[in-house]
């Protein structure tokens, strides 16, 4: 009886005998309860309910998107610390303080951590907030769309978080290549909790490329052609068509893996015809898109912080667009670089290593652009400008072994040795992490109204970036010295060991790196008033988001904008400039129109609270509750379907009355 | 449509939300003759196999010559694609997928099959 209310859960599930797990799940658990509880006495459930929660406002769900990415920053984090500490004293008759069936979980939770639930959420909470200002829209396309996504994107956070304390995580490395991952290797539920977090938050993911690629086709101001467009959109644009296209192959493949776990198919096993080959060909024709999809946007966000740091229209935007749309394409032919050695063979190796190494062209095309825009610049070091240049020293040098990775006769001697891991941190930190705090920084007082403190930007980026050399330079040596992806232990006579200290180190000041980016966003919410931006436009920029207040108001533009260049808000100060001049040219004040918006509803939460449900179910196996919570996500879409009370009308007083507030604002 | 709320300037090529009966989503006849060119083209070959009318492999090419057309009626009548200047968004987001699925399926059977040769043989 018992079992078909619980399924396989009971207290054994929870993980006493191993302290480390209990030490962290502890700290979660308490951390949460410490937050209730703060949330409870500030009297707050209702204003975060009301203005956050059920929020359809695209800014506010950009910004939520990015708190809890940078929370799981800090639990990916913590993984790595483990890791890295492990390897520094497990040597010769030390086994370290992690038992291996602990740190195969940590290194599989880091990785899909920092990808699915660290980067891939920042990238999506910046989208979110610039890319309909860019744009000129007052939201995205399908604002209630938005919210399902962010909370199927909690729910697969959360999932993650639970493996803590109940159950376990796979052991099996951040893509669960079977037959490892199937039920004869992996009996337990720690391949099920990676299944069901990455499926729900997958299918967040995807609803948020078709949201954004909609918004971006279809709700462009008037005078905004494609080739207007600021780079961060057109890279959105590339980022959401590769989500479109890439994130149904993960689905399916995950799907299939799951079959083979739940009901006894056998796509991926070892016996009955399984092929565990075909798992890896369709797990990586998702996966390399992805690093794309992560690594574009981030070129966007140098390119916004180029040209407008260096005061300067920025170098060759064509040239960045068809870049960009090569990169595109070219990330759809060549994952088989990932796996050399699976005995493809010398031709199928040899035309995908080529089309590696010509993937490197645009993003060359992309350096120089960037270089190009600088030369002869005005270029202003803030704390962007110096993510920016860290990043193309850093990126080049990862793209440079890169490379060497894509000879698949060089691939055959570093694959799965710490060479490979030394690549892609290079690409991944100094690209995508860079980037993305760069993006932080730079749109953060358009955000909030906020700007952040400069000097401990400065010094995070520094912590950063020596960090980020001591960290991996060695690890680039060990893998020349033999020393591969995912040990535990090693032997004291490999002489390993320094390398492996002087790594530990680096971790500690990219840990130093972080604590400054902690202490710099909460200082500068906590002494706001001298950080105020009351202007709207705090860097002098040039794109259409400094052209409106900061924050801006929930309807974004009280009118629509027109644009006339790929640089309005710039023309439009040049033009200020000239009509003091001749004063005859400035703009009567138009009137304001009701404007049309979506109203704020809470079915995103209850999708979200029964996805949960679901996936919590089929990880134990409670099929009652399975049933139940998904005929419950059932009735929540058909609840909203029926909904036709969704939308008003701000009227023209109360968008006098906000546009009076943000005109005080200005002049105070 | 209710999610197409934010309602653009005038003037704007998008503006107004595009209402149910807007030329790109079809006419009743249109789906009636997309509806009867696809039964058409499924009794065709049914027909074709049912009294062995053409030898086995003529019978094979027949079926996957009707089975695209029979695409191609799906996609013009019912997904409304045209060379018309405003379906062209929907025309090369169509292109480029087919583009895509080639390069993933080709990409796919080309690897497979080198592998298998490669490391199965002995299986």
């Amino acid at each position: 009886m018992i079992e078909h209310i619980l399924g396989k859960l009971d207290l054994s599930a929870i993980p006493f005998d191993e302290p480390p797990a209990m030490i962290a799940g502890g700290g979660m658990v308490v951390g949460a309860i410490a937050v209730v509880i703060l949330i409870t006495y500030l009297r707050k459930w209702k204003w975060l309910w009301t203005e956050w929660l059920t929020s359809v406002d695209h800014k506010k769900i950009g910004i939520m998107y990015i708190l809890v990415a940078l929370v799981m920053l800090l639990r990916g984090f913590a993984d790595a610390m483990l890791m890295r500490a492990q390897q520094a004293v497990s040597v010769g008759s030390a086994h370290g303080f992690l038992p291996p069936s602990h740190y195969d979980q940590i290194f599989t939770a880091h990785g899909v951590i920092m990808i699915f639930f660290m980067a891939m959420p920042i990238m999506v909470g910046l989208m979110n907030i610039v890319v309909p200002l860019q744009i000129g829209a007052r939201d995205v396309a399908f604002p209630f769309l938005n919210s399902v996504s962010f909370w199927l994107f909690v729910v697969g956070v959360i999932l993650v978080m639970l493996s803590l304390i109940v159950g376990e995580f796979g052991r099996t490395g951040w893509l669960a290549y079977p037959p490892l991952s199937e039920t004869q290797f992996s009996p337990g539920v720690g391949v099920d909790y990676y299944l069901w977090s990455l499926q729900i938050s997958g299918i967040g993911t995807l609803l948020t490329g078709v949201n954004f690629f909609v918004t971006i086709i279809k709700m462009r101001c008037p005078g905004m052609t494609l080739m207007r467009m600021p780079i961060f959109t057109w890279t959105a644009l590339c980022t959401n068509i590769l989500i479109i296209i890439a994130f149904p192959i993960l689905t399916v493949t995950l799907g299939m893996l799951a079959l083979d776990r739940y009901l006894d198919f056998h796509f991926f096993s070892n016996s009955f015809g399984g092929n565990q080959m075909l798992y890896v060909n369709l797990i990586w024709a998702w996966g390399h898109p992805e690093v794309y999809i992560l690594v574009l946007p981030a070129f966007g966000i140098f390119s916004e912080v180029v040209s407008t740091y260096c005061q300067k229209r920025l170098f060759g935007y064509t040239t960045m667009v068809y870049a960009t749309a090569c990169i595109t394409i070219l990330s759809f032919i060549v994952w088989l670089h990932h796996f050399f050695t699976m005995g493809a063979g010398a031709n199928v190796n040899a035309f995908f290593g080529i089309a590696t190494m010509v993937i490197s062209i645009p993003t060359g095309v992309k350096i120089f652009n960037w270089l190009f825009t600088m030369y002869r610049g005005r270029v202003h070091f803030t704390a962007p400008m110096y993510w920016t240049l860290g990043f193309i020293v850093t990126f080049s040098i990862g793209g440079m072994t890169g490379v060497l990775l894509a000879v698949p006769g060089a691939d055959f001697l570093l694959h799965n040795s710490l060479f490979l891991i030394a690549h892609f941190h290079n690409v991944i930190i100094g690209g995508v992490v860079f980037g993305y705090i760069a993006g932080i920084t730079y749109w953060f007082p358009k955000a909030t109204g906020i700007k952040l403190n400069e000097a401990l930007g400065k010094a995070s980026f520094w912590c950063w970036l020596v960090g980020f050399y001591f960290a991996f330079i060695p690890l680039y040596i060990l893998g020349f010295m033999g020393a591969t992806r995912r040990l535990s232990h090693y032997d004291a006579a490999t002489g390993w060991h320094p390398y492996f200290v002087i790594a530990l180190v680096g971790a500690l000041i990219i840990f130093a790196g972080i604590g400054f980016m902690v202490l710099q966003i909460g200082t500068s919410i906590l002494w706001r008033k001298k950080n105020m931006d009351t202007t709207g436009d705090p860097w002098n920029g040039r794109t259409l988001e400094w052209d409106t207040a900061s924050p801006p108001p929930f309807y974004n533009f009280a009118h629509i904008p027109h644009v006339h260049s790929v640089e309005p808000h710039w023309d439009h100060k040049q033009a200020l400039l000239n009509a003091e001049k001749h004063p005859a040219r400035v703009e009567s004040k138009r009137a304001y129109e009701p404007i049309h918006m979506p109203k704020n509803t809470g079915v995103g939460v209850m999708i979200g609270i029964f996805g949960f449900f679901l996936g919590f179910a089929l990880i134990w196996d409670i099929w009652w509750l399975v049933i139940a919570s998904g005929l419950a996500i059932f009735a929540s879409v058909a609840y909203r379907s029926f909904d036709y009370d969704i939308d008003y009308y701000v009227t023209v007083e109360e968008i006098e009355k906000i546009e009076n507030e943000i005109s005080n604002r200005k002049r105070a | 449509m209710a999610n197409n709320h934010n309602t653009q300037a005038a003037g704007h090529a998008y503006a107004n939300n595009h209402s149910h009966s807007g030329k790109s989503h079809g006419s009743l006849i249109s789906y009636i003759v997309g509806f009867i060119l696809s039964i058409v083209l499924t009794l065709i070959p049914y027909y074709l196999v049912v009294n062995h009318v053409l030898p086995t492999e003529m019978g094979y090419i027949a079926i996957a010559v009707l089975a695209v057309l029979q695409l191609l009626v799906q996609l013009i009548f019912f997904l409304h694609l045209s060379l018309a200047p405003e379906g062209r968004n929907t025309l090369l987001s169509f292109i480029f997928t087919v583009i895509v699925l080639f390069i993933l399926v080709a990409g796919t059977l080309w690897i497979m099959y080198n592998m298998n040769v490669n490391m199965m043989e002995h299986m």
